[in-house]
């Protein structure tokens, strides 16, 4: 199996504030691996290292061995490391169906062409479409983001990164303020994500997480507490004292 | 699925359509030729107004860059044309301005490639501050500039060699809607581009470009160097018509004047730059006439009144007014 | 040598007195913009109203000019309260753009207002006897009027220190200004805090505003002339930040009032070119903190 991320030795410090360290992670093409931990673990900060969003102070991080710690974010979409944010971060006052073309033009590359209508890049209104009803948002495609219900708009989150047509994704708490109820909707779709993607999932829901992870890292106060099959983690006394045991925030 | 991506893409063409109330700018603009033959100085003034404008709004307006300091690439226009001719005796009107639009784009993109790192209040006063930085530096150089008693010896050849300027500025009249027609149609087509969307984006949420994989700097850069070459055609038309450049091209003050137009027309729809600029310069010749603390005081309170009720300006209002009448 | 000597003096007193007179007008914009995120290009406006209210106070009601200068800067301050309330207040959530635009309407209009009441050439008072000619500071002989400049901006400095580290609201605004959130959430009236700061900074610049008539003169321009100045002290020195404006400040004068003497044509370059590079280097200025 090739590895599609890696981390290697990753550190970071906010002042005397150490958020990360010595973080080894890695995921190979088509993994499923859930990042857990407390709040406050630093699993956000370790996906702005990954994705680029924050540089990191130790360390590196390899996409399909590459090493691109030093590369911008934008770089690293283009060479296929994707994610999706724990609040959404999407053109609100646009409709569900521009903000995705939006992203798909970028990909496209067309987003440097001021001459061409926007409206005529045949190619990228076929995969918005496309996108769109992978996703169940065909009926929404025209309406505008902030008039969805969240739940969609979290949806419209993963569809954004989707376009980006990654190898590797990386969902912050992807079902994060969306009603129980309409929970089943993002987990359906995660679940139905391509084989080939790498995916990393923080989530807080366990039930989510052992029903959807091969691997799972416990990040305890930005350093990796244990990792292994769902199997092992749930049996692990360490993990279980620390973080399932006293059922804190699970 | 085709009928989904039929629905989509008239969707999205719906936008960039051109629709009949377009035709209205245009249709005044001609009248205005035979209608107020005696009022073209005034008009021509104004035309290259809204070109000004027209360029604000693109940063302003689409890519959401607030800027003090616009006035330092129409002074820049400005000063390259009249010194082309002051200096070396150039005077071909149309390559005179493009040559202004070449230096104003290329301060654009050096002060742009500098200062589009920074955000906020930070931007604000570097934009502000650059600009007059420029106008001290044209202050200083009064062996180039003509310093504080301004640039004289500007002198334009008749244009295309054969329409020669007249009493009434006809001539510069039309040039400079051409000009404007022009700058226009650059930047409908650049707004509809996406490129153009991907700027709609940042000024929407940049985390999410990045995201996305967009080279935010470069984007900015560029649209901030289109934006400029387009002040500094509007500064080189200024020029040629007024034969005459003093500090007041680079000055704070009409920085805040081309906002203070853009706003109260409206900003990010591009028409927004014809309305409000013909409103305010028509209503500044009316009444800075009858007393200049009137209109002073009138064109604040209007300001005041526009940014706390008609934030879109006076396009947005018309367009909300006439959603509420249906 | 004396004759140098003698120049760099002048240049040095005279660049502190303007510089603590920048330091009055400007700290209050400081502290609001730092405290409630506002760009205010109309502060100036405040300035510019104190020194014609003590015009108007010695001039037309004959009041002394201690007496005038301390009752102007009550009355802005108290003036100022409705403008927080009533236009300011509604735009704290929208942007730099909307705060830029309401302040240079309010700008225009104050102009054009005071340019109606007062006309539009420079007023002036007679300052009292004992603030003319010179001054015997054991040292040397400085200008009386500058002098007392300086020693009021040095007790203001006193004061406003003493007002924020020594007392519970300058420790609620200092909280206000770090974390506008947590200090609403642990009980902290923000909304009264803004009113108290925006009429204390109103009142401090009007305090500027009457001190200046005498050392840069007082016309209706006056707050769009020294807006960009006072801008520069507040974004070099730092939002919210008193030392930081002081810094900023009697940079700002010094480096002035040297290009002035030194350098009459191109004085005023330098100072932008200095601006822009400490804005370039740290853009959250001197003594500013994210």
């Amino acid at each position: 199996m090739t590895v599609a991320l890696e981390t290697v030795g990753l550190g970071k410090s906010f002042g005397a504030l150490q958020v990360t360290r010595d973080v080894h992670l890695s995921l190979a093409a088509g993994d499923r691996h859930a990042l857990i931990g407390p709040n406050g673990a630093g699993k956000t900060t370790l996906v702005n290292l990954m994705s680029g969003a924050l540089a990191p102070d130790q360390g590196q991080v390899l996409l399909a061995g590459r090493d691109i710690t030093t590369l911008s974010q934008a770089r690293r979409v283009k060479q296929g490391l994707a994610r999706t944010y724990q609040i959404n971060q999407l053109f609100a006052d646009l409709s569900v169906l521009e903000n995705v073309v939006i992203s798909l033009s970028e990909r496209a590359g067309a987003g440097w062409n001021p001459w061409r209508r926007s409206s005529a890049n045949s190619a990228v209104i076929d995969e918005a479409v496309v996108i769109l009803a992978q996703l169940d948002l065909q009926d929404h495609a025209l309406s505008l983001v902030r008039e969805l219900p969240y739940g969609r708009q979290r949806l419209v989150e993963i569809a954004m990164t989707l376009a980006q047509r990654p190898s590797v994704m990386l969902l912050d708490e992807p079902a994060a303020g969306v009603p129980s109820a309409e929970s089943h909707i993002i987990l359906d779709v995660i679940a139905a994500l391509p084989d080939h993607i790498a995916v990393l999932i923080i989530e807080h829901d366990m039930d989510i997480v052992f029903r959807f992870a091969t691997t799972i890292t416990v990040l305890v106060a930005g350093a990796i507490l244990a990792q292994g099959s769902p199997a092992d983690i749930a049996n692990d006394e360490q993990v279980q004292a620390v973080y399932l045991g006293d059922g804190g925030d699970v | 699925m085709t009928e989904h991506y039929q629905t989509a893409r008239h969707f999205l063409r719906e936008r960039e359509r051109w629709r009949w109330p377009e035709a209205l700018p245009w249709l005044a603009i001609v009248a205005a030729f035979f209608i107020v033959p005696d009022y073209l100085a005034l008009g021509t003034q104004i035309v290259i107004a809204i070109i000004f404008a027209l360029s604000l709004d693109l940063i302003l307006g689409y890519a959401g860059i607030i800027t003090l300091g616009h006035a330092a690439y129409f002074g820049a226009g400005a000063y390259a044309t009249g010194m082309l001719s002051a200096h070396l005796g150039w005077g071909e009107p149309i390559s005179a301005m493009l040559f202004g639009g070449i230096i104003g784009g290329l301060a654009g993109f050096i002060s742009g490639w500098v200062l589009l790192r920074y955000h906020g209040l930070t931007l604000l006063m570097l934009t502000l501050t650059t600009a007059i930085l420029m106008q001290e530096t044209a202050n200083a150089a009064e062996e180039w500039t003509g310093g504080f008693d301004g640039l004289v010896g500007i002198s334009i050849w008749p244009l295309l060699g054969t329409f020669d300027y007249d009493l009434w500025g006809k001539t510069y009249y039309c040039f400079a809607v051409v000009v404007l027609l022009v700058c226009f149609l650059v930047a409908r087509t650049i707004v509809h581009s996406a490129f153009g969307r991907s700027l709609v984006g940042i000024k929407g949420n940049v985390e999410r470009m990045h995201g996305v994989g967009t080279p935010v700097h470069g984007r900015l850069v560029t649209i901030y160097t289109i934006s400029a070459a387009m002040a500094g055609v509007a500064g080189g038309l200024f020029a040629e018509s007024n034969a005459y450049v003093t500090l007041d091209v680079l000055s704070f003050s009409r920085s805040g004047v081309v906002l203070i137009m853009l706003v109260l027309g409206g900003t990010g729809r591009l028409y927004g730059a014809f309305v409000g600029t013909a409103v305010y310069m028509t209503l500044e010749d009316e009444l800075a006439k009858l007393s200049p603390e009137f209109w002073e005081f009138g064109i604040g309170l209007l300001l005041v009144v526009v940014v706390l009720f008609f934030r879109r300006g006076l396009l947005g209002a018309l367009e909300d007014l006439r959603v509420r009448r249906s | 040598m004396g004759q140098v000597a003698n120049a760099a003096i002048v240049i040095l007193f005279d660049g502190v007195a303007y510089g603590m007179l920048l330091f009055i007008m400007s700290v209050g914009l400081s502290i609001t913009m730092g405290l409630m995120g506002f760009v205010n290009l109309a502060h100036g406006g405040f300035a510019m109203a104190g020194g014609y209210v003590l015009v108007s106070l010695m001039v037309g009601l004959g009041v002394p000019f201690i007496a005038a200068l301390v009752l102007a800067a009550v009355f802005v301050a108290v003036l100022s309260i409705p403008f927080e309330r009533y236009l300011y207040r509604r735009l704290y959530e929208a942007d730099e753009l909307d705060h830029v635009l309401l302040s240079i309407g309010l700008v225009l209009m104050a102009t054009a207002a005071i340019t109606f009441i007062y006309g539009p050439s420079a007023v002036s008072i007679t300052v009292p006897d004992y603030l003319n000619g010179q001054v015997d500071l054991g040292f040397g002989t400085f200008p009386a009027y500058r002098t007392f400049t300086i020693g009021v901006g040095g007790l203001l400095i006193l004061g406003l220190w003493y007002g924020f580290e020594g007392t519970i609201i300058g420790a609620k605004i200092r909280a206000a200004v770090d974390n506008r959130r947590m200090a609403q959430s642990i009980g902290i009236n923000v909304d009264r805090l803004f009113v108290i700061a925006f009429a204390l900074g109103s009142g401090l610049a009007a305090l500027g505003g009457g001190l200046a008539i005498e050392i840069i003169g007082m016309e209706p321009t006056f707050a769009l002339t020294y807006l960009v100045f006072f801008l520069i002290v507040v974004a070099v020195g730092g939002l919210g930040s008193i030392r930081g404006a002081f810094v900023a400040a009697l940079l700002l004068g010094l480096i002035d009032t040297a290009g002035k003497y030194l350098w009459p044509d191109g004085g005023a370059f330098f100072i932008y070119a200095v601006t822009i590079t400490i804005l370039l280097i740290r853009p959250l200025g001197l003594f500013g903190r994210a």
